[in-house]
């Protein structure tokens, strides 16, 4: 009955915590370790031109939406320029003016994406187009493709599939090479689609897309086909009819307007610069939760001050060291002073590094235990006797911190507040068990406790898993249903089987 | 591998592990309320003289530092007494007086033989108010009691001290015992981790079986070199009768009841502990988890303490002596 209570909370506790940090981890995309970095991109556009005698206006279409990436930021480099972003239609466009400008001008626009697979792509469901009129003899030309064409499709998308590799077959039909007589760049080749697809009267534009691989100047805006079909849009190869957008396309603007325009400037150039960077995965993970909206992030703590988040470091640890501890004990069966004694001798090693913290404090616990043992003759009473050992071994952490330092060693200086105050209880501690038990259990216990105090500290001194656990504090509720269940668990302890082995004949 | 089969057979042994003892008998069965009635060795003795169990005889009680001069008029005209504290546990922090040094009248003699002055046992005595030897180091009460004085069939098989058995209680039937034998390095305990020899009690008969040293089979007494096996425990009826009266006294399901044996007053109970250890089942040769099985199909609420006696001596026979592993 109890078992099933426990069974249920611990499932529940696992469910939550691994709910939340699987959300955090698959759709915030919080890293796993810290280590992690996410690739970026920065796109930047460099503007040229010659200025004009009056005021300049340039206009940069930029992008807006950008399915598989989201914009983590974006700036311009404009000396004495006024820097405007404009939303005009669908379009986006940066617009730089300055009154007066002298010789070549140079204007910078840089945006830095990173990719996400989930970044939306929310666009208008745009009017069935009117249907154009052509001159003739192309009219008739696009009448028989668009027949043509319907033949051989089933919807929108086969009709632009089909239609594409039709014009791309390289023994064009009559029509066809009627219709691609005077087409010498790409973008004009997707215009001609677009007007054979306007007259089937399906919604068509042309996408300009920067492919973002490597490091590269100088590169170009390769034109891609988009076609409504009464659901979405969907992105066809103009050069081959096959659906789909490349991983690494960064969609820059739709529509056949120039990317750029000016007034009052001439010789206008415009180029593309790619460039890959990565940025700490966190960064990333933030910036898509603030996207979001999602409030998990205010709850984390990295929201938290620098100096508390270190303390919490440190705190957050301790669970784990607990679960070490409780592992240690109804598992393994070490014996150890105190239930919790060892985690925090853990936390003191931690102030103290290992191998001089096991040094210091055994030669700590070894001297303040015989000074005890001579308090023990005098017959004190008991808490006097107790305040004495406190008192002897602040006096001897004292002549270890000088002596240390006298010998130029850093390690005796470390001894803090916290150690101190954990060496007196377990000097206390011992020797009570030392007292009552005998030498035997007593050093057992110690080596037991250290043993303990060793694995939790090594454990909890894990980098990635304190990072792990820091970044995602869920992951302590898993902890307590680990501990639960092994508060449920009654079967024998490793040093059970050795203790109870005469019994064990076959 | 070898661990695993090491565990198998331990469970077809029946042996109880410490987290299964815990988890499913004691926290099961022994409401923490009640754990009072056997911490509190005064409280004990109270309780168990209301129901009619014999217990060694109270000289005093000492409660606080002030009252710690008045202890050689606790003992004024007492030959042998033991000091102890109240909220001990584990045997510890008690002192066995056996007599008066004929020389020194300030000094008596230890179950050992050694001498100790009257002042070294007031501070042994406020030492243990101070709550030395009590659980957390709370402030405690030092009992002076009736110094036992053990019948002398137990002679050949202890050393300078009192042997004690120790009777595991289970929903009121007795299911497992032994007879605790101290030795040298025991200093006269009869605590097992402190080095005393356990020797299995067959319930049925009262009868004892091999013994075991810290984790280890023996059957000989290492100090005194006799056989611990095939001793009759006497009045073992009275014995086993005295412990199925702990439940309705504690109120404990899981109760382990400690008895001594005095040569003239016969069984008295010494003290009782919430939390009896395992190495009982070293002793014993067997597991108890079978036993306790076996109450729990044949428990009968309205069966007085007599009948549960009976009861565990018709159930929990030990067929034969088992062969000693080599």
């Amino acid at each position: 009955m109890r078992n099933r209570y426990v069974l249920v909370l611990a499932a529940t506790l696992t469910v939550l915590g691994v709910a939340m940090f699987t959300y955090k981890w698959r759709v915030l995309g919080f890293p796993l370790t810290d280590q992690q970095v996410t690739p970026t991109w920065t796109v930047e556009t460099t503007i040229r031109f010659d200025s004009g005698p009056g005021s300049i206006r340039v206009d940069l279409q930029i992008p807006t939406l950008t399915p598989g990436f989201r914009t983590l930021e974006e700036y311009s480099v404009s000396r004495n320029y006024a820097f405007a972003i404009n939303y005009v239609g669908v379009d986006r466009r940066a617009q730089w003016t300055v009154r007066r400008a002298d010789g070549r001008q140079t204007l910078y626009y840089r945006i830095v994406v990173y990719p996400d697979r989930d970044s939306e792509h929310t666009d208008l469901t745009p009017p069935l187009p009117i249907p154009p009129v052509i001159d003739e003899p192309l009219g008739t030309a696009v009448d028989v493709i668009v027949s043509d064409v319907r033949e051989h499709s089933a919807d929108e998308g086969s009709f632009a599939a089909v239609l594409l590799r039709m014009m791309n077959n390289p023994s064009p039909n009559p029509n066809v090479e009627l219709l691609l007589a005077d087409v010498n760049t790409a973008a004009q080749f997707v215009e001609r689609a677009i007007l054979v697809l306007n007259s089937e009267r399906i919604p068509a534009r042309m996408v300009h897309a920067i492919p973002l691989d490597g490091q590269a100047r100088n590169v170009q805006p390769v034109p891609w086909l988009e076609i409504h079909d009464g659901e979405s849009w969907r992105f066809f190869n103009p050069s081959t009819g096959a659906e789909g957008l490349p991983d690494n396309y960064l969609i820059w603007w739709r529509g056949n307007q120039p990317l750029v325009s000016i007034e009052g400037g001439s010789r206008l150039e415009a180029s593309f610069a790619v460039q890959r960077n990565v940025v700490d995965a966190m960064v990333i993970a933030r910036h898509r939760a603030e996207q979001r909206e999602s409030r998990l992030i205010d709850f984390s703590l990295f929201a938290l001050p620098i100096q508390t988040q270190a303390v919490y470091g440190i705190l957050i640890m301790i669970p784990i060291g607990a679960l070490v501890m409780v592992f240690m004990r109804n598992v393994i069966g070490i014996e150890s002073f105190g239930t919790f004694m060892p985690v925090l001798i853990a936390l003191a090693f931690r102030e103290t590094m290992l191998v001089s913290g096991i040094i210091l404090f055994t030669v700590l616990v070894a001297l303040g235990l015989s000074i005890r043992f001579l308090l023990e003759r005098l017959r004190l009473l008991l808490v006097p006797r107790l305040a004495a050992v406190l008192i002897v071994v602040v006096l001897l952490m004292l002549i270890i911190s000088i002596v240390s330092h006298q010998l130029g060693m850093a390690t005796g200086l470390s001894v803090a507040l916290f150690p101190m105050v954990i060496i007196a209880m377990t000097i206390e501690r011992m020797s009570v068990v030392w007292e009552e038990r005998g030498a035997g259990d007593a050093i057992k216990a110690g080596v037991g406790s250290m043993v303990v105090a060793v694995l939790a500290y090594i454990v909890m001194g894990l980098d990635w898993l304190e990072y792990l656990v820091f970044a995602f504090p869920e992951l302590l509720l898993v902890v307590l249903a680990v501990v639960l269940l092994l508060g449920r668990y009654t079967g024998y302890r490793l040093s059970e089987l050795r203790r109870f082995k005469a019994l064990a004949r076959p | 591998m070898f661990l695993l089969s090491t565990r198998k057979r331990l469970r077809q042994a029946g042996v109880l592990g410490i987290n299964e003892r815990n988890a499913d008998y004691i926290m099961r069965l022994n409401p923490r309320r009640y754990y009072p009635r056997v911490d509190d060795k005064v409280l004990t003795k109270k309780l168990a003289l209301e129901a009619g169990m014999p217990v060694p005889e109270l000289y005093g009680v000492i409660e606080s530092q002030g009252q710690v001069r008045h202890f050689l008029r606790v003992v004024e005209g007492r030959e042998a007494f033991v000091v102890k504290p109240a909220h001990g546990s584990g045997g510890e922090g008690i002192i066995v007086i056996v007599g008066r040094s004929k020389r020194k009248s300030d000094a008596f003699r230890l179950a050992n033989g050694l001498l100790i002055t009257a002042s070294e046992i007031e501070h042994h005595i406020s030492n243990v108010v101070g709550g030395q030897y009590s659980l957390g180091g709370k402030p405690d009460s030092a009992i002076i009691e009736y110094c036992v004085r053990f019948d002398p069939m137990f002679s050949e098989v202890s050393y300078q001290g009192v042997p004690d058995v120790r009777i595991i209680v289970y929903r009121g039937y007795p299911v497992m015992s032994m007879v605790r034998l101290p030795t040298r390095n025991s200093d006269g305990k009869a605590n097992l981790h402190q080095g005393a020899v356990g020797a299995g009690i067959d319930i049925s008969t009262g009868q004892t079986l091999t013994g075991v040293l810290g984790n280890e089979v023996v059957d000989e007494h290492p100090d005194t070199g006799a056989p611990i096996a095939g001793l009759y425990i006497p009045h073992w009826d009275y014995i086993l009768q005295s412990a199925a009266r702990s439940l309705a006294v504690t109120g404990l399901g899981y109760v382990g009841v400690d008895m001594v044996i005095d040569r003239d007053l016969g069984p008295l109970i010494l003290e009782m502990t919430a939390r009896p250890g395992l190495n009982i089942q070293i002793a014993n040769g067997t597991g108890l988890a079978h036993r306790l099985k076996r109450i729990d199909e044949i428990f009968d609420p309205d069966a007085d303490p007599v009948e549960r006696a009976r009861i565990a001596r018709r159930e929990f026979a030990t067929e034969q002596q088992r062969p000693l592993p080599l």
